[in-house]
């Protein structure tokens, strides 16, 4: 089932055009990967997915409800992880559920249900400034999440992160995707984590961008754990690395 | 172990500081270089403070009242004009500047405009103390309201957060810290503002005792007061740091996970 559909996106600022004719769709359950070099446009096109920014042309349809420009609806997730230092951790989770007018208790309840799957069991009532990298970068994952209709966009989430780190929070996000379907636009300039985690990959590139190739990878998202070292691999690399140097 | 001895080797040095320069002040009067009538030497000012302490208690009592009334209405004026500011560029364009220009007349100058405003009562101290605590606070929310991350506030708003609610959890929380810093500046000006006030006419107060004991050459009374007036800033500016501890428990948290 669709999910998510952004069509035919345009937009310029002053004058200058950033993005042309951007369609991407999500199917429920997938990882779409958006992959361009920096100033692609990919940030403005995930502004323009959660609504933050109107597109010129184009709409972004959420299950058949047309949401474009209205915040609210997706949540989003960039790479600073954006915990608000002053709450707790439980309380920077289900912020999101209290500004849509959740009574905080219910808020709290709601949100201490997933720790546990989200790794943070025993971190409710820490500060931010008290965990780890990773950690931090999980309870901004399960904020997004909480508010989410099932999509979460994500803007290089992992590339603050140390190689070990985000090497687990790969093989993590994997497996929790599956175990809470939840689907994923990922917006990233890292080849290897676009093909790691993506089931598609949509090559964002030029200026304006336009989706200049859509790369589907086939190997099944639970096989894999060495993926990054198999000869498989190394052919999407191949393909998308030429891909963008085409551009 | 190395820290505690760190912390008391803070505290030691500017202890050991002020020792020595009460020695030097006992030595220059005993030897009698300073006249004692000039200089009184630091005994004869802790026995003259406490040969006149129910007095000057309840003078300090008066001005410390002043001194928190005006602060508090300061704070609260402080308060409302920033977020004014800050929802409104307009106003801050309009009014940043003056506020800025008023920063430069002299508080000795308006003091005695206000007395002849408001007479001989508690009031005109009170707005000079209002007048002199209301700017660094001001500033220091405003400040305070900018350094909000622009990330935060986008992230919010991509919530469906209203202006109301990012004022909320991301501005106000972001401005606290500045918020306490220019309250503290204000504390130590509230006491100062008072007094000030108080030397252009009055019946009661630490400013009143001042003058009383200057027209009388009580040097030793001067010394006392003017200590007193130190202790009470002091002791305000510290119940400021206590407070910004307990409003902001978020900061202890930090500094002692980066210790461990």
């Amino acid at each position: 089932m669709e999910l998510l559909r952004a069509e035919g996106i345009t937009k310029a600022f002053d004058g200058k055009s950033v993005l042309q004719d951007v369609t991407v769709a999500l199917e429920e359950g997938e990882l779409v990967s958006i992959l361009g070099l920096s100033g692609s446009g990919k940030t403005t096109l995930l502004n323009i997915i959660s609504g933050l920014i109107r597109p010129d042309a184009g709409k972004v349809i959420l299950q058949g409800w047309d949401v474009t420009g209205r915040p609210g609806q997706i949540s989003y997730m960039l790479q600073k992880d954006l915990l608000l230092e002053h709450k707790r951790v439980i309380d920077n989770v289900c912020l999101p559920l209290v500004i849509t007018g959740i009574k905080k208790e219910e808020a709290r309840k709601q949100a201490d249900a997933y720790f546990g799957r989200f790794g943070l069991e025993g971190t409710q009532m820490l500060y931010p400034s008290q965990l780890s990298g990773g950690m931090r970068q999980r309870a901004a994952l399960l904020r997004t999440w909480l508010c989410s209709h099932g999509v979460v966009l994500l803007d290089e989430p992992f590339s603050a992160l140390d190689m070990i780190t985000k090497a687990q929070m790969h093989e993590w996000y994997l497996s929790m995707m599956r175990s809470i379907n939840l689907s994923t636009i990922l917006i990233t300039h890292d080849v290897d984590e676009a093909i790691l985690l993506s089931d598609r990959i949509c090559l964002l590139t030029g200026t304006p961008g336009m989706i200049r190739e859509e790369i589907r990878i086939d190997t099944p998202r639970e096989e894999r754990k060495d993926f990054a070292l198999t000869p498989e691999f190394l052919g999407y690399k191949q393909r998308v690395t030429a891909a963008l140097r085409e551009a | 172990m190395k820290r505690r001895s760190e912390s008391i080797r803070d505290k030691l040095l500017p202890a050991g500081a002020f020792l020595l320069i009460l020695g030097i002040w006992w030595v220059l009067s005993l030897t009698g270089w300073i006249p004692q009538y000039m200089l009184p030497s630091p005994v004869d000012v802790v026995k003259a403070f406490i040969a006149d302490f129910p007095n000057l208690m309840s003078h300090a009592w008066v001005s410390v009242e002043e001194a928190l009334i005006g602060l508090a209405i300061g704070t609260a004026l402080a308060f409302a004009l920033a977020c004014g500011m800050d929802r409104f560029l307009n106003l801050e364009k309009a009014v940043l500047p003056l506020l800025v220009a008023s920063q430069t007349i002299p508080t000795i100058a308006i003091a005695p405009l206000l007395v002849l405003w408001m007479g001989f009562g508690v009031a005109p101290k009170i707005a000079l103390v209002v007048i002199t605590t209301f700017f660094p606070i001001a500033v220091g929310l405003l400040d305070g309201f900018k350094s909000a991350d622009a990330d935060a506030v986008a992230l919010l708003r991509s919530m469906g957060a209203k202006r109301g609610q990012i004022f909320r959890h991301v501005k106000f929380p972001a401005a606290l810290p500045y918020f306490f810093s220019g309250l503290r500046i204000s504390a130590s000006y509230a006491v100062v503002g008072a007094v000030i006030s108080e030397w252009l006419g009055g019946f009661e107060g630490l400013g009143v005792y001042m003058t009383r004991a200057r027209k009388a050459y009580a040097f030793d009374k001067m010394f006392a007061v003017i200590f007193l007036v130190v202790i009470v800033s002091l002791v305000l500016m510290r119940l400021v740091t206590l407070l910004r501890t307990v409003s902001m428990p978020w900061m202890g948290k930090a500094k002692k996970e980066r210790e461990a």
